[in-house]
């Protein structure tokens, strides 16, 4: 679909656009590739969270550059300008960011991830890690606490039920389409789940992570992407591969619940920790850390990667 | 294949359902294929006499059916692929093959109100990638590979597929819980990975030969 009028652009303090765009292919996957900073520098990889994109990193991403740093982010397979595909799975995103890596270079790295993205980074420093010289997680970090404690016939009803839900989805996914609004309307349902951050900041996001089209704007994340989901894993495995890395590694949990948050508490994740880890709590913040205080998080992910060097 | 092929969507994903034999009398038998295979081209000599139609799905990246570009598989979109499938056919006994034993599984306890049975038998990708994850390591697919069908990235992907004992267990639950069929689940295999010696410990899976269970369900009703 193609915009008819030119898009409306709102301003954020603090906000810059990439520097440079390219594309990447990935097993015939076309994937976004955004950078900050000199491309002389040295490079770093910054992955976003679930239903996020990389323009969520506008205000985080330069203040790395600023530190010295090629910032290289990317939306992931079905989010913001990366295409849309037939299958969604962790092992295509972990995939995918692979193929973002070789892209940009073939030395150890530091990889940096919200969320999601910093789960999946995790993965990657464990199944490459001479490809990895340091590893950031912001609150990224799964525990058991995140499933739900209740009898185990409530739980067999709880499951079958997102699994119906999940198949009804599934069902009609082959003519959904996200549904339109005005700049403020999207704002306000993003922000439903983004309860602690501020409107102008979710107005923005609107600017550069929906189009506009002849309906209003819409959200440029596949319809097949949704929130929750349900499978085999479990939380406790991916906590698994802290432990064994050899790597400098950053942990950093918000304390301050929200949806999108994972509840994971300082106590699940330092027996985890490897030799080289260190945990970082952040009584005053939620989910997107990196959003509600990106000087303070920039500052102490610039000094972990100076100090560590 | 001798019988008619009804395309059905997915999502993106185009899916092959062949029909075998058609048949006035009872409920369809729908077989699920294992991995790296494709429905049979007519109807297996081994299936002996099912009184209703049989047909045949091939799932996504297999067979007929639509390649994806860039992989992305879980056991958990082939068990949609099969939703798919009842949606088009109401009811049926599903009869799984390897992966498609486990998929049979997933599938019963989905959508229990439309499976009067799942028959679970040997085949490739029966064991999946065992009960917890191994090292991780990141499939790729070499540049001028066959592209096939069958998808390269389904062999690798679905071939590590984690199969938790606890995991199977909740969808036999299911299919008891929701369903009206008992047993609900016929198992027919030889080998015995761990999410089936789980499953077979539940209530209301019964252990028999496969003319047994086609048997059993061909009579059931639900």
């Amino acid at each position: 679909m193609t915009a008819t009028t030119e898009a409306p652009f709102v301003h954020y303090p603090g906000a810059r656009a990439p520097d440079r765009r390219r594309t990447v292919d990935a097993a015939g996957v076309r994937i976004a590739v955004y950078e900050w900073g000199d491309p002389d520098a040295p490079p770093l990889l910054l992955a976003h969270g679930g239903l996020d994109f990389a323009r969520t990193f506008d205000v985080f991403a330069p203040l790395l550059a600023d530190g010295g740093w090629r910032v290289v982010s990317w939306d992931q397979r079905g989010h913001g300008d990366s295409a849309h595909c037939h299958l969604y799975s962790w092992s295509a995103d972990v995939r995918d960011a692979l193929a973002v890596l070789d892209s940009t270079t073939r030395r150890p790295v530091p990889l940096i991830g919200h969320s999601k993205g910093g789960s999946l980074m995790m993965e990657l420093a464990d199944a490459m890690p001479h490809r990895v010289s340091h590893l950031v997680n912001i609150d990224g970090l799964p525990s058991a606490r995140n499933a739900p404690d209740v009898p185990d016939r409530e739980r067999t009803r709880m499951r079958h039920a997102e699994v119906q839900a999940w198949l009804e989805h599934r069902r009609a996914i082959a003519s959904k389409m996200r549904r339109p609004g005005t700049i403020d309307e999207l704002a306000e349902r993003r922000g439903r789940m983004n309860t602690r951050l501020d409107r102008e900041w979710l107005r923005y996001l609107v600017t550069v992570g929906a189009e506009l089209t002849p309906e209003g704007w819409r959200w440029k994340l596949d319809p097949a992407l949704r929130f929750g989901g349900f499978g085999p894993w479990n939380p406790e495995w991916s906590l698994g591969r802290l432990p064994g890395l050899a790597i400098p590694v950053l942990g950093m949990l918000g304390m301050q619940p929200e949806l999108m948050g994972w509840g994971t508490q300082p106590e699940d994740v330092t027996p985890y920790l490897p030799p080289r880890g260190r945990l970082e709590v952040f009584e005053d913040a939620g989910h997107f850390i990196h959003i509600e205080q990106p000087e303070r998080v920039a500052k102490m992910v610039l000094e972990f990667l100076e100090e560590s060097r | 294949m001798s019988g008619e092929t009804v395309y059905l969507t997915h999502g993106r994903v185009r899916l092959a359902l062949h029909r075998l034999r058609a048949a006035e009398d009872g409920h369809d038998l729908l077989l699920l294929h294992g991995l790296g295979e494709r429905t049979p081209s007519k109807v297996p000599e081994w299936l002996g006499e099912w009184p209703g139609s049989v047909w045949g799905l091939d799932f996504t990246g297999h067979g007929e059916s639509t390649i994806p570009v860039g992989g992305g598989y879980t056991a958990e979109v082939l068990m949609a692929d099969v939703d798919a499938a009842l949606c088009h056919l109401g009811r049926a006994t599903l009869l799984g093959r390897g992966l498609g034993a486990y998929i049979a599984l997933l599938a019963a306890g989905a959508r229990a109100d439309a499976v009067v049975g799942a028959i679970l038998c040997d085949g490739p990708g029966l064991i999946g990638g065992g009960i917890r994850p191994g090292s991780p390591w990141i499939a790729a697919v070499a540049v001028g590979a066959d592209p096939g069908p069958p998808d390269p990235f389904a062999l690798v992907e679905l071939s590590r597929d984690v199969r938790p004992p606890d995991y199977a267990v909740t969808w036999v639950r299911h299919a008891i819980e929701y369903g009206s069929v008992d047993p609900a689940i016929a198992v027919c295999c030889v080998v015995r990975p761990e999410w089936l010696e789980a499953t077979v410990a539940e209530p209301g899976v019964v252990e028999c030969s496969l003319d047994e269970a086609l048997r059993l369900y061909a009579r059931a009703s639900g």
